[in-house]
C-alpha cells in the first residue's frame, strides 16, 4: 500500500503572543506516515498537539522544523497548495463555522465551485456527496435549521465535494450529542469502507477509537503510542501515565486479571469482553 | 419534606397560533429534593432545556406551574429576578458569556446585580473562585486569557457566586476532554457536599450523571420518563438505549453477562463494582 | 424573544415573478424608480400603479406583507408629507388661521410626494420578497462585474454579503442565549433610563463580538480549507440564464421609463 500522509522529525510552534517571552512548542520530532485507505484514530488530551498535527495535514499550519508530504508533495511548496488541500478535506470541531452558503447544496457546491469545474460536473457532485452521508432529502434546506449531526454531515459533503482521497476531522464530533456523533461516525466508516477515502479522525472519545485500523496517541507535542487498538488499549499504566483512561472493557479485564482471573487483555467490544469473561468463569 | 422546587403539570408551546407551533414539554411534573444531588437526562429535543429555563423564570409556563418553596415563581412577576438569584443557573458552554475585564469583575456580576455590599461581592467572588479550584492571582487576569477549562469553571464561579439554594448546570463538561470533564464533576461534587445545598446536573451522558448524582429522571418527548436512583435507573438499560440514550459501556457489558446466564446484578455503572461482583463470584462457584 | 423576528423578507413561491433572473428583477426595479421619479402628472402616475398593481398581482404576494414593509416607514412619510404641506409656497387654501400656511400646491406635491414614497417602497419590497438573498447577491455579482475590469472588489463583496446573511440567523441564535446567561446572573434590561439600558448592554455585545470574531476566523480557515482563493477562475452551481419571458419584461419595463420620460417632456 502507498502512504497518504508523511511526516518527518515535524517540529511546530506557535509564535509567541503578547505577554508570552517564548513561542509555544506544539509539536516535537512527530515522525509517522498515514497509508492509503486507512482508517487512524489520533488521542490525546487537549493541548496534545492533536489538533496541531492535524491543521499540517493540508497545509494549514507548516513545519518549523521537519517535513510533512501529502500524497508524496510538500506542503511547503506553494504551488501545490490547491493541489494538497483538494486531496485532504477538512472537517472542524464547531458546525457552524464551517457551513458558508445559507442553502444546504449551494455550500456542497462551494469547494467544487473554488475549483472551477464545470456546472453539469458540480450537480453531479453535490448530488452524489449528499447521498454519501446521507442527506439528500435536505438539499434546499437551510443549514441553520439542522441539528448539529446533520450540519456535520453537511460540512463532511463540502470536503467530499472535492472528490479528496483523505479527509481529516478534527475533534468533528465533540459539540455533538451521542447520536449527533453516532451519526457524524456512521457517515465517516461508510466513507472509509465504500469509498476507500483515507480517514484521519482526531478525538478525545476513546470509544470512537475501537474500530479503527490503527491508533496514535499524542501527549505534550510527542507520539507517544502507535499500533493497533488492541495494541495501545492494552497498555493500561501507560495510557493511565497520561492521564488517559482505556476503554471500560479493558480497563474491566485489566482489573479481574489483576483479581488473579485468567482472562485476555484485548477484547475490546462488549461481545468480545463478555464472551471472554464468561469463558473465564466455567 | 416539602420539595425546593416542584413542577406541576408544565406545558410549554414554542410559537404558539403559527405553522410552526410545537410543544417542547407536554404535561410534565416533577420534584427536586432540597438538599439533593439530582440528575436530568435526556436526548436533544427532550425537553430538558426548555425545563430548565423554566426553573428559573426565564421562561413562563404556558401552562403549569413552578413552584419554588411552595411558593408559584409567577405569583408576582415583579419579583422574577428575586427567583434567579435563588435558583441559580449555569447554561450550556457558559464561557461564551464572560464579558469582564478581569476574572474578578465577571464572577462579581451576578452579586454585585443582587445589590450586595461590597464586602460580601468580595468575599463571595473570592470563595466561588476557590471553590471551583482556580487560585487567587487568576482573579485580576483576563478571562479572554484563559484555557477553555479555565473559562469554564470562571463563568461556573460566576453563577456560584451568587450562592443560590438551588444550582443547575446545563451539560457543563460538554466539549471538555476526559480530564476537563473529570475536574468540573469533582469541582461540583465537593460544593454539594460542603454546602449541602441543592445541585441539579443536566447531562445527556449517563456515565457522568451515574457517577455524581444520588436520584435520575430521565425526559423523554417532553415528559418524564424513568425516575430513581442511578441503580434503579440501570437496571432498564435497554430501555434507555430505546430513548436514544448512550449507557456507559461497563452496563452494556453487565448486561450481556446477565443475558449469558452469569448470576450479577447488571443495574452497575461502575467498572470498580462490576469488577467486584465477577471476582467475588469467580471466588464462590462459577455459573455460566 | 428575538427568534421571533422574521428577517427572512422572502416569501418562496413559484409564480413567474419568482422564476425570473435576478438580473432581470434587479434592472426592472431601476427601471420603475427611474420611472417613478420621472412622473410628474395623474396619469404618469397612474401608469407607474397600474405596472406596479400588475407586478403585485402577478406575484401573489399578500398585500398584508407589503403594508407590513411599510410599518417602519409611516413616521417618514407622514414628516415628509407635513413638510410638503407647510412649506410649499403658492396659493393659500383658505386666509384663516393654519390653512394660511397650506396652498394648493402644497396638497398637491404632499399627495405626489407620499403616494412616491409609498410606490417606492412597495416595489422594492416585491423584489425582496420574491426573490431568495442568494439569488439576490448572485444576481447583483453577475451585473456588476464588469466593473472588476476597474479593479472593483465585486465578487468580494457579494461574497460578504451572502456571508453576513448566511450568519444573521446564528448570531441572532447566540444573541439569545447571551441574553438568557446573563438575564440568569440577574441582568436587568428592561428597566432604568436610557444611559443604564445602554451600559444594561455591554455583557451582551461583548461576547457577542468575541464570539463573532472567533466564528469569522474559524470560516476564514475552513474556506481555505476548501479550496477558497478568491474570485479568479471559480465556477457556478446555479448558472443564470435570460429567458423570453426575461427579454419581455425587461423591454416592458424599459417602454415604461421611457415613456414616461417622453409624457414629462411632452408637459403631461
Amino acid at each position: 500500500m502507498s502512504t497518504m500522509l508523511q511526516t518527518e522529525h515535524l517540529t511546530f510552534a506557535y509564535p509567541a503572543e503578547e505577554g508570552e517571552s517564548a513561542p509555544t512548542a506544539a509539536l516535537e520530532d512527530v515522525t509517522l506516515s498515514v497509508e492509503k485507505g486507512s482508517f487512524v484514530v489520533v488521542l490525546g488530551h487537549n493541548g496534545s498537539g492533536k489538533s496541531t498535527l492535524a491543521k499540517q495535514m493540508n497545509a494549514v499550519l507548516l513545519p518549523c522544523g521537519g517535513m510533512v508530504y501529502v500524497d508524496g508533495m510538500d506542503t511547503k511548496q506553494e504551488a501545490l497548495l490547491l493541489e494538497i488541500r483538494r486531496r485532504v478535506g477538512m472537517v472542524f470541531q464547531n458546525p457552524d463555522n464551517q457551513i458558508v452558503a445559507n442553502v444546504v447544496e449551494e455550500d456542497v457546491a462551494f469547494a467544487p465551485e473554488n475549483l472551477g469545474i464545470p456546472t453539469e460536473e458540480i450537480r453531479r457532485r453535490v448530488d452524489d456527496a449528499l447521498a454519501a452521508v446521507g442527506m439528500s432529502e435536505f438539499t434546499r434546506h437551510a443549514p441553520h435549521l439542522l441539528s448539529g449531526g446533520q450540519k456535520q454531515r453537511v460540512a463532511i459533503a463540502g470536503v467530499i465535494a472535492m472528490a479528496p482521497e483523505c479527509v481529516v476531522l478534527d475533534e468533528a464530533t465533540a459539540m455533538l450529542d451521542p447520536s449527533g456523533r453516532r451519526e457524524v461516525l456512521s457517515a465517516i466508516r461508510a466513507l472509509n469502507r465504500e469509498r476507500g477515502i483515507t480517514v484521519v479522525l482526531i478525538t478525545h472519545h476513546m470509544d470512537e477509537a475501537l474500530n479503527a485500523d490503527r491508533l496514535i496517541v499524542m501527549n505534550d507535542g510527542r507520539l507517544a503510542m502507535d499500533g493497533t487498538p488492541a495494541e495501545v488499549f492494552t497498555q493500561v499504566d501507560a495510557l493511565r501515565a497520561m492521564g488517559l483512561a482505556a476503554p471500560d472493557t479493558v480497563e474491566l479485564l485489566y482489573g479481574l486479571r489483576q483479581g488473579g482471573m485468567d482472562v485476555p487483555l484485548d477484547a475490546l467490544t462488549v461481545e468480545d469482553c463478555a464472551a471472554a469473561i464468561c469463558r473465564a468463569l466455567r | 419534606m416539602e420539595p425546593i422546587i416542584r413542577v406541576d403539570h408544565l406545558t410549554h408551546t414554542y410559537s404558539a397560533g403559527t405553522p410552526f407551533q410545537r410543544s417542547a414539554v407536554q404535561d410534565m411534573s416533577l420534584e427536586i429534593r432540597r438538599g439533593e444531588f439530582l440528575g436530568i437526562i435526556g436526548h436533544t429535543g427532550s425537553g430538558k432545556s426548555t425545563l430548565i429555563q423554566h426553573l428559573n423564570g426565564l421562561l413562563k409556563p404556558t401552562e403549569g406551574h413552578i413552584c419554588l418553596n411552595g411558593q408559584d415563581i409567577w405569583a408576582d412577576p415583579k419579583k422574577i429576578r428575586q427567583v434567579r438569584f435563588q435558583v441559580g443557573l449555569v447554561f450550556q458552554y457558559p464561557e461564551y458569556q464572560l464579558f469582564e475585564e478581569t476574572v474578578y469583575k465577571d464572577v462579581a456580576f451576578g452579586p454585585k446585580n443582587m445589590g450586595l455590599p461590597q464586602e460580601e461581592i468580595d468575599r463571595r467572588v473570592r470563595a466561588s473562585v476557590r471553590a471551583v479550584g482556580l487560585s487567587d492571582e487568576m482573579l485580576e487576569k483576563s478571562p479572554f486569557a484563559l484555557s477553555g477549562g479555565q473559562k469554564r469553571r470562571v463563568a461556573i464561579a460566576g453563577v456560584m457566586a451568587m450562592e443560590p439554594e438551588v444550582l443547575i448546570l446545563d451539560e457543563p463538561t460538554a466539549g471538555l476532554d476526559p480530564r476537563g470533564c473529570e475536574d468540573i464533576l469533582s469541582l461540583l461534587r465537593a460544593y454539594h457536599t460542603r454546602r449541602g445545598s441543592t445541585v441539579v446536573l443536566v447531562s445527556h451522558s449517563m456515565e457522568e450523571i451515574a457517577r455524581s448524582t444520588q436520584r435520575i429522571i430521565v425526559l423523554d418527548r417532553g415528559g418524564v420518563r424513568m425516575e430513581g436512583t442511578p441503580a434503579q435507573v440501570f437496571a432498564r438499560a435497554r430501555e434507555l438505549e430505546a430513548v436514544g440514550l448512550d449507557v456507559p459501556q461497563v452496563t452494556k457489558i453487565a448486561h450481556a453477562l446477565h443475558e449469558k446466564g452469569v448470576a450479577i446484578d447488571p443495574a452497575v455503572y461502575t467498572v470498580e463494582a462490576l469488577q467486584k461482583q465477577l471476582l467475588a463470584l469467580k471466588g464462590g462457584r462459577a455459573v455460566c | 424573544m428575538l427568534k421571533d423576528i422574521t428577517l427572512g423578507q422572502f416569501f418562496p413561491g413559484n409564480t413567474i415573478v419568482h422564476r425570473l433572473d435576478p438580473r432581470t428583477k434587479l434592472l426592472c426595479v431601476i427601471l420603475y424608480i427611474v420611472a417613478l421619479f420621472n412622473a410628474k402628472s395623474v396619469l404618469t402616475y397612474a401608469l407607474v400603479a397600474a405596472v406596479l398593481l400588475v407586478c403585485i398581482l402577478t406575484s401573489k404576494v399578500h398585500y398584508k406583507a407589503l403594508t407590513r414593509g411599510l410599518k417602519p416607514v409611516y413616521i417618514i412619510v407622514a414628516f415628509t408629507a407635513i413638510m410638503n404641506l407647510f412649506f410649499t409656497g403658492g396659493t393659500p387654501v383658505a386666509d384663516v388661521w393654519l390653512l394660511r400656511h397650506i396652498t394648493f400646491e402644497g396638497i398637491r406635491s404632499a399627495i405626489a410626494m407620499v403616494l412616491r414614497i409609498i410606490m417606492l417602497i412597495m416595489g422594492t419590497f416585491l423584489l425582496t420578497y420574491t426573490t431568495s438573498p442568494i439569488s439576490l447577491t448572485d444576481g447583483l455579482e453577475r451585473l456588476l462585474s464588469p466593473l472588476k475590469k476597474l479593479k472593483l472588489p465585486i465578487h468580494e463583496l457579494a461574497m460578504m454579503m451572502s456571508i453576513a446573511l448566511r450568519f444573521i440567523p446564528t448570531l441572532i441564535e447566540e444573541t439569545d442565549k447571551i441574553m438568557s446567561a446573563q438575564k440568569a446572573r440577574g441582568a436587568d434590561f428592561e428597566s432604568g433610563n436610557i444611559f443604564q439600558r445602554a451600559k444594561a448592554l455591554v455583557p451582551i455585545l461583548v461576547p457577542l463580538f468575541i464570539s463573532a470574531f472567533r466564528r469569522a476566523d474559524e470560516l476564514a480557515t475552513a474556506m481555505e480549507c476548501r479550496c477558497y482563493h478568491g474570485g479568479e477562475g471559480r465556477t457556478t452551481l446555479h448558472v443564470l440564464r435570460y429567458q423570453t419571458a426575461d427579454y419581455l419584461v425587461l423591454l416592458a419595463f424599459l417602454a415604461l421609463a421611457v415613456g414616461i420620460i417622453v409624457l414629462k417632456h411632452l408637459g403631461l
